[in-house]
């Protein structure tokens, strides 16, 4: 069953739902930030600033190091999530982690008495994680249900057993379970060296092995059928990527939140994505901005002590996305909002040229630069008159056109060039319609209309060889055919 | 690679597993296949020996099963029951021996590659694990855009191609294999007069090599003008053979009316008593 559901729409609901949760969480711990009085938390001087910022002290090191090895890890695992249609799944497998947190915090308690053990609790969260992907993959295989359907119910039944397990957790004897909350949240704060090692040589083995199946996973996330038929294990690479995220996922619980670690997942490649058609460059790109991102946040809240560095992760890669949705080079809105003009500007040109040659040609059949009055050019086209003035301005300004007294005007030796060129492609393709496609004479200039600013030097020349063969020295510009 | 030319030549030798009714000179066998999508019957008891050398096309109606045949027989669709060789062998070892176009929708256009990096995933399985591609099958990536008249757009981002240019990259990847037997899923539709050429093209210089081309079709009108031999298919085989015998206005009414339309009732019956 091909899997779809994940529109871009969701994609950015889901974007934002996580701007909104990182943002109330600054807000609310803030009053927690403001109120910790003096002694590290009221703004830090210049000099905290720079020993955090070049990473003097061990623990910040560390703890930063850990950090951005993430962004980065997550960005490479994600960008091959986002291609695969399936980053919601990033979140159901977040949401899963909660009860093998929760099952392997209990169990500790009762066999060693420490259950505070971090790699226990990793591997209890990457186990119900992975549990949860399966659980996912299965029901969108298996029943006729859709794929946002099983995500909705594994998220939310996984996540509630979380919920049940941690207050049981609570209760176990001699266990502080409190710290359990911190996996919802995310605390760097909490973070002990060894943990932010842990997490460095994790998200730093995670980068590699996505790097080096490159070529595997680009196959698979294509054309999984055609990599199947090629006799490449799509399924074991498959679960392999999945695999990849859980460990992503698992190992940003601490720094980031159960909540959270899905935008590392999701923003930074999203964001690549409007840059770049190119799968190296896009993963690259993803890798930078989720490196910087989770460098920055986890820098901050070593500064000012009481903001979540998570949150911040999460807004430092909004703040990379909105700039990429905007001034993206390959798709973001002002690229396309400048073709779209450029565009208008181009045929807005073709129309007024085409139409003063038109005009000129029937006042006086011998000099197509003779003077056109403007009310004349108005007829042609359902022009307004100050849209049509604003036209032949700028014409004028690009010396196409000459205004010959306030109520008229002539082409330039340039404006004739291009006007001969435009006119030229539209009685071709009209001639093409008539004589090719029997399309009556009368109905061909509104079609040749859309097809002239378009026809491109290739077309020019089948028109040219199918309609201009034999006729002996054929004028450049062809009559109207109509 | 040279382990792997070392593997296939080595399961060549230890060839009798199927026994004499799967004859080695066959490129492609198919016996007694039957496919069901969530219990809904699409083919029943297929029985096919593909002649090799030949430019082959299944026609039947809309549902009468021609994508999952080819499909099943390599393996995408699960079988409910039936036998599939390649040269006599089961088609798990001769992979290399087979290249395969799905259907152009089959894969998102707006991915993030260039028409170079898609033809160069016909290269991957003789690349091997983890290495990029290296300059060698890049100059038969190049090669195989070409043949199919589109080298001038081998860094063109997919989504920028034409439909039918696309179709046409889909070519090139299944050429850049090398393989001996093209299985292509509706390559002619919706493509223009040049792509369609082109692809015709292509076919004659595949059979000219010895190569045997399976090809889905839906066009009537060209069936006998592009091909050697024709299957005739709805649900089961209908007629089989060279399509100056086969292509009769009898077997065509037999595949696309007609008596026929109990078996998909059949199937449909079968289908909703399961899931009401």
């Amino acid at each position: 069953m091909p899997s779809r559901p994940t529109s871009t729409l969701s994609i950015s609901g889901l974007i934002m739902t996580r701007l909104c949760a990182a943002f109330l969480f600054i807000v609310l711990l803030f009053p927690a930030f403001a109120a910790a009085g003096p002694g590290g938390t009221a703004l830090p001087n210049v000099e905290e600033l720079w020993r955090v910022l070049t990473l003097r002290d061990y623990n910040t090191r560390v703890v930063v190091a850990g950090t951005t090895f993430l962004g980065i890890a997550s960005g490479l695992v994600g960008s091959f999530l986002l291609l695969r249609k399936r980053s919601l799944l990033s979140d159901a497998i977040s949401h899963a982690t909660l009860p093998g947190i929760c099952i392997a915090f209990i169990a500790l308690q009762i066999i060693t008495g420490n259950g505070k053990s971090l790699p226990g609790l990793l591997a209890g969260a990457a186990l119900t994680g992975t549990l949860g992907m399966a659980t996912v993959l299965a029901i969108s295989r298996y029943s006729r249900l859709k794929d946002d359907a099983a995500l909705g119910i594994v998220l939310s039944v996984f996540f509630g057993a979380g919920v049940c397990l941690m207050t049981i957790a609570g209760r176990v004897e001699g266990g502080n379970a409190a710290g359990l909350q911190s996996f919802i949240y995310g605390k760097t704060a909490s973070m002990l060296l060894w943990d932010a090692q842990l997490i460095t040589i994790t998200a730093f083995c995670a980068a590699v092995v996505s790097v080096v199946l490159f070529k595997e996973f680009t196959i698979v996330c294509f054309d999984t059928d055609f990599a199947n038929v090629q006799g490449w294990p799509a399924g074991i690479l498959d679960f392999l990527m999945m695999s990849l995220v859980v460990v992503v996922t698992v190992i940003g619980l601490q720094a980031v939140g159960l909540i959270l670690v899905v935008a590392m997942l999701i923003i930074p490649p999203a964001a690549a994505r409007f840059w770049t058609y190119n799968l190296r460059i896009m993963l690259i790109l993803a890798a930078a901005i989720g490196g910087i991102s989770g460098f920055i946040g986890s820098a901050l809240s070593a500064l000012m002590g009481s903001l979540p560095a998570g949150a911040i992760i999460v807004l430092v890669t909004a703040a990379f996305f909105g700039l990429s949705m905007i001034f993206g080079s390959s798709r973001g809105l002002v690229t396309q909002w400048l073709r779209h003009v450029r565009l208008t500007h181009r045929v807005g040109r073709q129309h007024v040229l085409r139409a003063i040659y038109e005009v000129a040609e029937e006042l006086n059949s011998d000099d197509p630069r003779s003077t056109v009055p403007i009310a004349e050019l108005a007829g042609k086209r359902s022009w307004s008159a100050r849209r049509l003035r604003a036209r032949l301005r700028r014409a004028a300004r690009e010396d196409l056109v000459q205004f010959e007294t306030e109520t008229s005007v002539s082409l330039t030796e340039r404006g004739l060039v291009h006007a001969r060129r435009v006119i030229r492609n539209h009685r071709l393709w009209e001639m093409y319609l008539i004589t090719h496609a029997d399309i009556a004479p009368s109905h061909v200039d509104r079609d040749a209309d859309m097809i002239e600013h378009v026809l491109d030097a290739p077309m020019i020349e089948k028109l040219e060889g199918l309609l201009l063969y034999g006729s002996e020295e054929p004028a450049y510009v062809p009559q109207s055919p109509h | 690679m040279v382990l792997a030319e070392d593997k296939l030549s080595n399961a060549r030798r230890h060839r009798p597993e199927y026994g004499s009714d799967h004859p080695p000179e066959v490129p492609l066998s198919i016996h007694d296949m039957t496919v069901a999508y969530h219990r809904r019957p699409v083919l029943w008891d297929v029985d096919l020996d593909f002649p090799e050398g030949q430019l082959v096309s299944i026609v039947g109606p809309n549902g009468a099963g021609k994508s999952t045949l080819l499909k099943a027989a390599i393996g995408l669709v699960p079988m409910a029951s039936g036998r599939v060789t390649v040269y006599g062998r089961p088609f798990a070892k001769q992979r290399r021996l087979v290249g395969y176009v799905p259907q152009r929708e089959s894969v998102d256009w707006d991915f993030p590659v260039s028409a170079l990096d898609v033809v160069l995933m016909g290269r991957y399985r003789r690349v091997g694990w983890f290495l990029p591609p290296g300059r060698v099958h890049r100059d038969a990536a190049l090669e195989a855009l070409n043949k199919v008249g589109m080298k001038d757009y081998a860094s063109r981002q997919i989504s920028q191609l034409s439909g039918g240019q696309q179709q046409r990259v889909f070519l090139a990847r299944a050429l850049a294999q090398e393989s001996k037997i093209y299985l292509m899923d509706e390559p002619f539709a919706g493509v223009d007069a040049a792509t369609e050429k082109a692809i015709v093209a292509l076919l004659h210089e595949l059979r000219e090599k010895g190569c045997t081309v399976v090809v889905v079709h839906h066009d009537l009108q060209t069936v006998k003008q592009y091909f050697d031999h024709v299957v005739l298919l709805n649900m089961r085989v209908v007629a089989t053979g060279p399509t100056e015998a086969v292509f009769t206005e009898e077997n065509l009414k037999k595949t696309y009316g007609g008596r026929l339309t109990l078996l998909s009732e059949a199937a449909h019956a079968i289908a909703t008593d399961k899931h009401p």
